[in-house]
């Protein structure tokens, strides 16, 4: 449970999901998700209608990043030692920031440890990325198309920063402020980019699952974000609906949860996907506090091959609380704000430079 | 047989005749608990998001829209016509009524809170689990909790309450407290304080009808408790989903517009699209 008021961040270059190029991955990958979603043991908490229960408050809050770091590369796993040593060392280094206090850089990373709420700990599948296939653990190479379109939005953004006001996003990189729709998704409370697929973020990585015989919602407490996943094998709502969650059907196969999810808007990029991303995400309740969250980024047109990612949601105490995002935003107002007041010092300063 | 006894079996007979259509209100789903079954997607059918009170048409705020916008007329949903507002409370909601157009929470996509959320004109659901129920509005994305026996008390006031869950016979009462005092209860200015206690009651009325009531409690606003109610009908249409109404987009020039770049229009997104 974690109580974190309203707010809106200097920086938060990890979560930003910005588009960046990949590098193509050596690794000869199958295009195909890895292995299949482990069965869930005969002990598992059953629903009535025989399903394993899914319901509860549930956290993926981890330090174990998506991608493999490069100096892990071809290691998969931590040893319990190993796991140990990067659990202290990243504690550590994060600690080390107290070190610029008082300083610009302080005030501009606006948030410090007391705010942050992403973990101590590696998944303890003790894996040492999120990322499973490809087995190198990392992002697949976006396609060519899909890095023109990107490298001509980020053109098209940097072109409009040649006046004042273009102030910093929390990407740490300068975005024009000319109005609210200039600004990133997480600014304007639209979406923190861990719903779908469900991963960890800044704080708050909460969820409570509701399951019934034929729908289950799952309250994503950072913004509220709302999955709802009907079990009633209709088909997805017509290609021109976009949702900023997507369109998600669910299904038993065996022992795991699959929701099927498209018709996602284009602004809801995932680390690059575009709007034909088709999410898959498997649920499987392993044990009486894990469930096995399993997701795969289908996106041909984003992605040179699908990957997949898998992550343990462990049983948490709750409860949710309510992040009503939007309703506070203040941090909005101030970005526009000091964005305006940028510009119009600067042209006090011209003005005063012609006077003389 | 004697017709003493067969009085006795027919009385017997029309005893659980009657316990049955009691107990199964006329076709109303059930769990495999037992408990009205209210998993499905509901809607208000009527005009109390404009007012609570009984009220005439009246024009919308923008004449260009035409009849777009204007205010459709409505019995009212408030038992006994009257919301017993304090003096002081009285000319506070005189005050939002002149400003309605500007000053409804409403218009800024802000979570409705509780009652408003369930007969704004849009669609809601009930996520009915063993011990938990989630509520998710269509609108502003809201979801509201509801958690059932004891839960302990609320960490921290919010938009959407603080909601306890518990069954009384057929019927879904739900005790929310711990509210902000932002919210409105429609467009005419009806409003509360952050003393506000709502207690809502769901109950099975027919297959695809609930009865909803709300006793509405505010000593800081109202002289007594008092209370509104209505049918919610459930969506019955072959694959009815809920697709959320995310409204946060078309708030923001409202909001922020006052912020823009002098010549930032360009830039407006609604505008285009």
């Amino acid at each position: 449970m974690t109580l974190r008021l309203i707010g809106i961040f200097a920086l938060a270059a990890a979560f930003a999901g910005a588009a960046q190029t990949q590098a193509p991955s050596k690794s000869p990958a199958s295009a195909k998700a890895a292995s299949p979603a482990p069965a869930a043991s005969k002990g598992v908490p059953r629903a009535a209608d025989g399903h394993p229960d899914l319901s509860g408050i549930w956290t993926n809050v981890t330090i174990t990043p998506l991608e493999r770091p490069r100096e892990l590369a071809g290691k998969e796993f931590f040893t319990p030692q190993e796991a140990v040593e990067y659990e202290k060392t990243h504690v550590r280094n994060r600690d080390d920031r107290d070190a610029i206090k008082g300083t610009n850089a302080d005030v501009t990373n606006a948030y410090n440890d007391f705010w942050w709420d992403s973990g101590t700990k590696v998944v303890k599948t003790r894996r040492t990325s999120i990322i499973v296939d490809p087995p190198d653990g990392r992002i697949p190479a976006l396609t060519l198309h899909r890095q023109s379109q990107l490298r001509a939005t980020a053109d098209a953004r940097r072109a409009r920063c040649t006046r004042p006001g273009c102030g910093l996003e929390n990407n740490g990189q300068p975005g024009p402020a000319d109005g609210p729709e200039d600004r990133p998704l997480m600014e304007r409370c639209l979406s923190f980019g861990n719903a779908a697929p469900m991963l960890p973020t800044a704080y708050n990585n909460n969820y409570e699952i509701v399951q019934t015989p034929g729908f289950v919602g799952i309250d994503v407490e950072m913004v509220h974000q709302m999955r709802r996943i009907p079990l009633d094998g209709s088909p997805h709502v017509a290609s021109n609906v976009r949702l900023w969650v997507g369109d998600s059907r669910g299904r038993w196969e065996g022992d795991t949860l699959v929701i099927d999810t498209t018709n996602f808007t284009p602004d809801t990029s995932f680390r690059g996907s575009d709007e034909n991303l088709h999410l898959i995400e498997r649920l499987t309740r392993i044990d009486a506090d894990t469930i096995l969250y399993r997701f795969t980024i289908d996106d041909p047109t984003a992605f040179t091959k699908p990957w997949t990612g898998e992550i343990p949601f462990v049983k948490a105490s709750g409860p949710l609380y309510e992040y009503a995002c939007h309703e506070g935003n203040l941090g909005m107002t101030g970005i526009l704000a000091g964005a305006r007041a940028d510009e119009k010092k600067a042209a006090e300063n011209a003005a005063k430079k012609g006077a003389n | 047989m004697s017709i003493g006894s067969s009085m006795k079996i027919l009385a017997l007979v029309m005893t659980w005749a009657a316990a049955f259509a009691s107990a199964q209100t006329s076709g109303f789903p059930r769990t495999a608990a037992g408990k009205p079954d209210l998993n499905g997607i509901w809607q208000a059918n009527n005009t109390a998001n404009w007012d609570l009170l009984a009220h005439g048409s009246a024009p919308g705020p923008v004449s260009s829209l035409g009849a777009v916008g204007a205010v459709p007329p409505g019995e009212g949903v408030v038992d006994g016509g009257v919301i017993p507002y304090l003096p002081a409370a009285v000319a506070q909601q005189k005050e939002n009524l002149k400003r309605r157009w500007t000053d409804d929470p409403e218009l800024k996509c802000y979570m409705p809170g509780v009652p408003r959320a369930t007969y704004m004109p849009y669609p809601f659901q009930i996520v009915q689990g063993a011990n938990t129920i989630l509520i998710t509005y269509a609108f502003a994305g809201a979801v509201r909790t509801v958690r059932m026996g004891n839960p302990g008390k609320s960490p921290s006031d919010s938009w959407m309450g603080w909601s306890v869950g518990r069954w009384e016979g057929d019927t879904l009462v739900i005790d929310v407290t711990s509210f902000n005092d932002q919210t409105w209860f429609d467009r005419a200015g009806n409003f509360h304080s952050d003393a506000l206690h709502v207690v809502e009651r769901y109950t099975p009325r027919s297959a695809n009808v609930l009865n909803y009531e709300a006793t509405i409690e505010d000593p800081k606003t109202f002289f007594r408790p008092w209370k509104i109610s209505m049918p919610l009908y459930r969506h019955v249409e072959a694959n009815a989903h809920l697709l959320e109404f995310q409204c946060i987009e078309y708030a923001e020039d409202l909001i922020y517009g006052h912020l823009r770049h002098k010549d930032g229009d360009s830039n407006k997104q609604g505008e285009s699209k």
